[in-house]
């Protein structure tokens, strides 16, 4: 591949010359760590591409972003109860007592150059973290990407969505403003909901009585220290994985479960993905610099007789906190015990749920499906019905759990009462993620038969044609090669069939049962799905067209421009002005 | 190559319907034929290095020139600092990134390559021949054959694991009868939770809402010092915050028990929602209607505190008043029942 590459690439290959400085640097190193080896496994490492491989690059950027703006704020930061009073340059709180925390976050915010600058950038790099891991993540789901051999992968995302969550949650709390204290106190009302140890568990995490003087020191710890430890380790298991794994690709013409075809790591993908993090860092930067993000200074210290209306946590927070606004007030008092339904079931059951869910669903679909094999090519999402419908219905879900965490947002712009929109709500939550389901399964099916008319009978070319009655039909096209390929490159749906359900002996298998369930749920998963057309189908489409093709020979060359309907060779050919 | 790891699909190229038609052929960019536009490119990437760099030196001139220190909303809705630091520092960043990005698709070389998949499970004799070192190392230990030392072993660090557990403890105090109490006692007088100031019923109007916390938030002891500050202050607060509220004492439907609770019309309740504690400050007059903003609890402060709405399952709880002799709020008792959020123990 010495043709054509770009003439600032050096037109003569590298030469072993005198050993250079480099050289010698790196067989020191070697002589020490052997790394030549591995190094040159991976140096080319075949990376594809596809924009949506993006997603969880941001992801990982916006980590980085999040470390080297914490580590700027933890020199200022000082995690601490002990009241001051305010002294610094924001005219409208001096002279107030506060927290040493809510203090220095002040400070960084006006008495630090660049400090309030570092704090919006960390809050947006924290929204963008949370979101783009989302979105990573359905990208992943809605291709099959998980599939084996990288489902533990997908265990290993999903744990990092969980901490991605908590980390922000804690660096939330940090400020000890009015907003940041008012979540703490729903957290300290979540925790004593909690059977049985609940108080405990709240003066212990608050070293006594809520508010306490201890939480924000400890939130700090899990905020810079815990969780980031943890974040860390996870990420780079996640990255080695995947490298292991080879990444996954779309098929196409060249493009197979044996292979992966893309660029190599050096340098193209090296220099794509380190521009592509001085971009993430730059965006962010720009946002921290022009958009105003968390104004601790608006919502004043925190005091715990005061609350400030319409306060709305992190995005993130918002679907858990919609559950809790739409939950009925169910509380059991019994034997002098009481068991809040009203707190438990959408904080402390639905969300652990909601993950346990998530955590499952490579192997849910692994085991209806009786897929063993692996997959290394992706699968267009309409190409899965029941599994994109399944997501679907989830997103569904959260999506009108999220909009019931702003009912009160929703009820002064609408102008609805609050009461009309929480029982809506409580219906939609349950009817909406079904029909959001089944609409999207007979949509994606459609989409597959879509797909199979344009194999079976080419494309749409925009031509119309008269026939001789004097009736206009537009003339379909066949497919380029490369495109009815890559549009037949799936597998067929392989229904789950169980094995004859007693043996020889009429001996019940002890698996019988558990079998029947499967092949129900394997059929309703794959039932209704179009296979692509076999080759005789597709022999047999195109045969009819070049009949019909025979029928129309008598109108070419009727008028010029005919020779552009793609059977023809064009090259050379132009439209001509003479007629 | 791959044969004992079964991959998807494994049609051969007879079935399927189209056969791969295999790699395309590479097609080279405007940079590789024209040196003209490779010339153009080169100038390209390296303009935008070097806009970067000024971005940065423009960012050292920012951060010296301009002042924080004031409310950065002040200036055309931005104070100077803050912004032109985001601009300079976001600018360089994404200068070098783009440019880096543009090197990579203009310039470098742009052929795919082609690598082949491995199977990623070790083959079945490295797995055997592990399975057969476990066994070996099981039985070189002779853990199987000596259960009193495994199991003694085992034994020991399942109780190990309590030195930690038991280490945590004093990580706060038990909860005791903490959250049964306030501060408030009989005779504490209800105050103004801005500064203080003694209520008197008849100062009050129909309608209105006071904030109030008891007086001994604000009072001093001998030596002038506050009698209850910092933690403290906070704790107590957290659970002692009032509001007091005037109605047409013929509105109030008071509960029995509760008849003699108020003081011509004014009613005093927890401040603390019984959901999961937010105070509670969102007054409708017309209808004696108590909002919460956290999550829209509503509660009716003329019929004892009733939940009219939303998620929380217990009325406010309410502070029995009585005016003393200088004609001003306090307080008959502490509250009957717990204050805030439901806990197990509660009852
Ligand atoms: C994945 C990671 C992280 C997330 C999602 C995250 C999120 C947050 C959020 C939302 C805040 C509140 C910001 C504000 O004041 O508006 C915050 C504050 C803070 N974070 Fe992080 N953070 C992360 C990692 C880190 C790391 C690694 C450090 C330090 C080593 C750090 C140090 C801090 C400090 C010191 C504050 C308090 C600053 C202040 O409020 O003035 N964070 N974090
Ligand atoms: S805290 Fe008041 S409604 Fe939730």
């Amino acid at each position: 591949m010495t043709d054509t590459i770009a003439k600032s690439n050096g037109k003569q290959p590298a030469k072993a010359g005198k050993p250079s400085k480099a050289g010698a640097a790196a067989t020191w190193a070697d002589d020490r760590l052997g790394m030549a080896g591995m190094a040159k496994k991976n140096l080319r490492k075949v990376f594809p591409d596809h924009w949506s491989f993006m997603l969880g690059e941001i992801a990982l950027w916006s980590f980085v972003v999040l470390l080297l703006t914490g580590v700027f704020l933890t020199l200022w930061f000082r995690p601490s109860m002990v009241e001051v009073v305010y002294d610094g340059s924001y005219d409208q709180l001096r002279g107030i007592p506060m927290s040493e925390a809510y203090k220095s976050s002040l400070d960084i915010s006006f008495d630090v150059r660049a400090g309030l600058l570092m704090r919006q950038i960390h809050h947006w790099a924290a929204m963008v973290f949370v979101g783009s891991m989302m979105i990573h993540l359905l990208r992943v789901y809605f291709t099959g990407a998980f599939r084996k051999p990288r489902e533990l992968n997908w265990v290993i995302g999903c744990v990092l969505l969980l901490l991605g969550t908590l980390e922000g949650f804690t660096g939330y709390s940090l400020p000890d403003d009015l907003l940041s204290g008012t979540g703490l106190r729903a957290a300290d009302g979540f925790m004593k909901a909690s059977p049985v140890v609940g108080s405990y568990m709240s003066f212990f995490l608050f070293g006594g009585e809520f508010p306490g003087s201890s939480i924000i020191p400890r939130l700090y710890t899990a905020h810079v220290l815990l969780i980031p430890g943890l974040l860390l380790a996870l990420i780079a298991a996640h990255m080695l994985l995947l490298v292991y794994h080879k990444h996954t690709q779309w098929p196409g013409p060249g493009r197979t479960e044996h292979n992966v075809v893309g660029f190599p790591m050096l340098p193209v993908y090296m220099a794509k993905a380190g521009g592509f993090f001085f971009v993430v860092f730059g965006v962010l930067t720009l946002m921290g610099g022009f958009l105003s993000i968390n104004p601790v200074w608006r919502f004043g210290p925190y005091n715990p007789a005061e609350v400030t209306a319409g306060s709305q946590p992190d995005w993130y927070m918002g679907w858990p906190d919609g559950a809790l606004r739409i939950m009925p007030n169910w509380e059991t008092h019994l034997w002098g015990i009481t068991v809040s339904w009203n707190v438990m079931v959408p904080i402390l059951i639905l969300p652990p749920l909601m993950l346990m869910i998530l955590i499952s669903l490579p192997f849910v679909e692994a085991w209806i499906t009786g897929d063993k094999r692996e997959h290394h090519l992706l699968e267009r999402p309409r190409n899965a019905p029941t599994r994109t419908a399944v997501m679907v219905a989830l997103m569904t879900f959260y999506g009108l759990l999220w909009a019931a965490g702003g009912n009160d947002i929703i009820a002064t712009h609408l102008r609805l009462s609050i009461n009309q929109i929480t029982y809506f709500m409580r219906g939609a939550v349950f009817i909406g993620p079904v029909i959001a389901f089944l609409i999207t399964r007979r949509w994606c099916i459609s989409l597959q038969r879509h797909d199979n008319e344009t194999l079976l009978h080419g494309y749409e070319s925009g031509v119309i044609m008269r026939d001789a009655q004097g009736g206009y039909s537009e003339r379909h096209l066949p497919l380029p090669v490369a495109r009815a390929y890559t549009l037949t490159a799936r597998d067929r749906d392989q229904i789950f069939v169980p094995e004859s359900e007693a043996d020889a002996n009429g001996v019940a298998s002890p698996t019988a049962r558990k079998d029947k369930v499967r092949a129900a749920l394997a059929k309703y998963w794959y039932g209704s799905n179009i296979q692509k057309p076999t080759r005789a189908q597709l022999e047999a489409a195109h045969h009819h067209a070049e009949i019909e093709h025979d029928h129309e020979r008598a109108l070419e060359n009727s008028a010029d421009g005919h020779q552009f309907d793609g059977r023809h060779d064009v090259s050379g050919e132009e439209l001509t002005t003479k007629h | 190559m791959i044969e004992k790891h079964e991959l998807s699909t494994v049609e051969t190229a007879e079935t399927e319907p189209v056969a791969d038609p295999g790699l395309p052929e590479h097609e080279p960019r405007p940079t590789d034929v024209d040196e003209a536009a490779e010339r153009r490119a080169e100038r390209q990437v390296a303009t935008f290095f070097g806009l970067s760099a000024l971005c940065t030196l423009l960012f050292i001139v920012s951060y010296l020139v301009f002042k924080v220190g004031d409310e950065p909303t002040v200036k055309l809705g931005f104070g100077l600092s803050t912004p032109a630091l985001g601009a300079t520092l976001g600018l360089a960043l994404l200068l070098i990134g783009v440019g880096t990005i543009q090197w990579a698709r203009k310039l470098m070389g742009d052929h795919e390559i082609m690598e082949f998949r491995h199977p990623g499970a070790s083959s079945q004799e490295d797995r055997d021949d592990t399975v057969a070192i476990l066994a070996l190392g099981a039985e070189e230990s002779g853990i199987a054959r000596r259960p009193l030392i495994r199991n003694s072993l085992l034994g020991a660090v399942g109780v190990l694991l309590l030195a930690p557990v038991m280490a945590l403890r004093d990580l706060g105090p038990l909860p005791g009868d903490k959250l049964f109490h306030t501060i408030w006692k009989k005779g504490m007088r209800v105050v103004q939770d801005v500064d203080g100031t003694p209520i008197k019923p008849a100062d009050m109007e129909v309608g209105q809402l006071i904030n109030g916390e008891p007086a001994i938030f604000f009072e001093h002891d001998a030596d002038g010092e506050p009698k209850i500050e910092g933690v403290e202050l906070n704790q107590e607060k957290a659970k002692a915050a009032v509001i007091i509220v005037k109605m047409q004492p013929g509105d109030i439907k008071a509960a029995k028990g509760r008849e003699n609770w108020g003081v011509n019309g004014v009613l005093c309740y927890s401040k603390i929602c019984t959901h999961v504690g937010c105070p509670i400050s969102l007054w409708e007059q017309q209808t004696h209607h108590l909002l919460c903003p956290c999550h829209q609890s509503t509660f009716d402060l003329a019929d004892n505190g009733r939940v009219v709405f939303g998620p929380a399952a217990r009325p406010v709880p309410q502070l029995p008043l009585a005016v003393d002799d200088e004609g001003y709020l306090i307080a008959t008792s502490d509250f009957t029942e717990p204050v805030g959020p439901s806990f197990w123990e509660r009852g």
